[in-house]
């Protein structure tokens, strides 16, 4: 299923066989065909359309922390089937696909890292490991980011992309989202900054934890932002959804999020924001006399 | 015996052998014959049915149970548990939600905060309760009046019983999502007691809402779960029918439940359910309630928040390589996840 349907101004077609499998890419909104090369040499942003196409997890982390900086932690956890959970396959056989497939062992990436000098505890989500879906290892490494933060006292940014809770993990996965939300509260006692970064798409129970309580939340453009998918909403209510409903726009027009920021500034723009709110804030009484 | 009216599929061979002993006092009354041997052995059969089909209930039974239109809502507890509940209305943003209800309530002569999820009995009152399913401003009340009790120092009792938070247009315009994280958070820092049980239905983030406590608890035949069964049957087996094979996979049983320390303990239900004596579930659920809450009332502020985040934080199964583990030194309880880790 496509995010979102194609403009009706597009009046570029190109069949499938045209396309080279990898070496190109079609916008879904201009409709212009770019090289890969070049859409990955530009973070997966379209140059002239600015449509962006997802990203993986390693490859912004590479361009978004300064080199040789990174640092990553809890590799080592994978999930298990607690559950036994088997649908057409046994969940344990998605998880070794998926890994295989990424690379990677859940759908997270946590360290520490700097953004032009200053020290963040980050988390990156990639969307391609089970559809960025929360289960346990997304939950305990989120969590484990936010305390890494407390401690060492230095901001915690989260990116999102992700589906949801991770079904297979059942009601484990939904005790995700009070364990992260906690571990929220105490950062917020600590007086660190949470940013959340939303990236196409964040939805499900992600969105219901900690991807909305960040104290300054950015989302890349056109993102599908939402609690509800759109299909269920649709059906549920049986209404026509307004234009560009979900979207970081949409978002932005209702008081939901604080900005939208394109990729290429996402860098710039967290160095921006840690520096006001953190890096160059008035220490309180009690912090200064410590 | 009173006739349950209403019956699910699954007792349908209780009540074709209801249905032959009408027939036979039928028969009895009116050609006046001796039938009562007859009799005694469908009330014999009746009862082994009984017992073969409510002692091992499938997990999909249990969630039709859950949602048998005679089962007992929140306020049929409330009413029974608790004396004096005045209602509070409103988050004093949007509207009054009323898929949420909240407000002072006195449990064995002493203040609590009772919010709860109440459903309706009928179409009219469905509407008034769209089914269940609150909207942001029902956690936003819900959150106001939690606040209350922290402030005046009183308990808070939630009952969940919902499908999930409603999928709207409007629930995500005023940002239904945003709602719910919020009350996750500040549940889980909210400095008085709070117990919280499932009643019936345990649906998802719209659950959770109002479920981040010291102490969980569940009815026997509450279930509680990530997703609805038919919603991971729709997305994993393309097939809404398959929601039983969904049900359970999910284990969203209180069985399972309690094994994952999800919950604390398992309220048990008159035989057959709920709605069959709501006087002695919900005596159960006053009993189980009191005795919890007296367990943490005595409870520090610091300690009592300690537990609860502790409770929380530990919940999950997961592997944990011992290389990765070792670049690692500065995490404060090693997980020795249950279960599997």
């Amino acid at each position: 299923m496509s995010l979102f349907s194609k403009p009706k101004y597009s009046t570029v077609t190109v069949k499938k066989r045209d396309i080279p499998q990898g070496l190109w890419k079609k916008c879904p909104v201009s409709g212009e065909i770019i090289y890969v090369k070049e859409l990955e040499e530009n973070q997966n942003v379209v140059p002239r359309s600015g449509y962006h196409f997802p990203i993986s997890a390693p490859e912004r982390i590479a361009k978004l922390v300064d080199p040789d900086t990174w640092e990553e932690f809890d590799r080592g956890l994978k999930s298990v089937d607690a559950l036994g959970f088997v649908d057409s396959k046994p969940y344990s056989e998605r998880l070794e696909k998926y890994e295989k497939a990424t690379g990677l062992n859940d759908a997270v990436a946590c360290g520490v890292g700097r953004i032009h000098g200053i020290e963040v505890s980050l988390a990156v989500m990639d969307f391609r490991f089970a559809g960025g879906s929360m289960g346990s290892v997304v939950g305990e490494k989120i969590t484990r980011a936010i305390e890494r933060a407390i401690e060492r006292k230095i901001p915690c940014i989260v990116f999102s992309a992700s589906g949801g809770a991770r079904m297979q993990e059942g009601i484990l996965s939904l005790m995700q989202m009070a364990k992260t939300s906690a571990a929220l509260a105490h950062l917020a006692e600590a007086k660190l900054p949470f940013i959340s970064v939303l990236t196409n798409p964040t939805t499900g129970g992600v969105t219901a934890s900690f991807a909305v309580l960040g104290d300054v939340i950015l989302a890349e453009p056109g993102a599908l932002i939402g609690f509800a998918g759109p299909r269920v909403i649709k059906e549920t209510t049986q209404q026509e959804l307004p234009e560009g409903f979900q979207s970081a726009e949409f978002l932005l027009e209702h008081g939901l999020i604080d900005q939208i920021v394109s990729r290429l500034e996402m860098r710039d723009r967290l160095r921006d924001i840690l520096t006001a709110l953190h890096v160059k804030r008035q220490k309180q009484p009690a912090e200064a006399a410590r | 015996m009173d006739k349950p009216t209403y019956m699910l599929e699954f007792e349908k061979p209780i009540r074709d052998l209801t249905r032959q002993l009408e027939a036979l006092h039928q028969l009895s009354i009116e050609n006046n014959v001796d039938v009562s041997r007859e009799i005694a052995a469908i009330e014999e059969k009746i009862e082994a049915t009984k017992q073969q089909v409510y002692s091992r209930l499938t997990p999909w039974q249990r969630v039709q149970i859950a949602r048998h239109p005679k089962r007992p809502y929140a306020l049929d507890y409330i009413e029974r548990i608790f004396t004096g509940f005045q209602e509070f209305h409103g988050d004093r943003c949007f509207r009054d939600d009323q898929s949420i209800i909240g407000g002072p309530a006195f449990l064995h002569g002493e203040a609590v905060m009772v919010i709860a999820q109440q459903k309706g009995r009928n179409t009219k009152e469905n509407i008034r309760r769209n089914f269940g399913m609150p909207h942001p401003e029902g956690y936003r009340k819900a959150m106001r009046l939690m606040r209350m009790a922290e402030k005046f120092g009183l308990p808070v009792i939630t009952l969940v019983d919902t499908p999930g938070a409603y999928p709207g247009i409007g629930a995500e315009e005023r940002h239904v999502a945003e709602a719910i994280a919020v009350n996750l958070r500040e549940m889980s820092a909210l400095k008085t007691p709070i117990v919280t049980t499932i009643i019936g239905e345990g649906g998802s983030g719209g659950a959770l809402g109002i479920a981040v406590a010291d102490r969980v608890l569940i009815l026997e035949n509450a279930y509680y779960s990530v997703i609805s069964p038919e919603g991971c049957a729709a997305i994993l087996w393309k097939d809404r029918a398959c929601a039983p094979r969904a049900a359970e996979a999910m284990k969203i049983d209180s069985a399972n439940l309690r094994k994952f320390d999800i919950v604390e303990e398992i309220v048990p239900e008159p035989f057959g359910g709920a709605h069959n004596d709501p006087d002695t579930a919900a005596k159960n659920l006053g009993e189980a309630i009191t005795r919890h809450l007296n367990e943490i009332r005595g409870l520090a502020p610091e300690a009592l928040l300690t537990a609860r985040y502790e409770r929380f934080r530990r919940l999950g199964v997961f592997e944990e390589e011992q290389a990765a583990a070792a670049a690692m030194p500065v995490e404060e309880t090693a997980e020795a996840p249950k279960g599997a880790g």
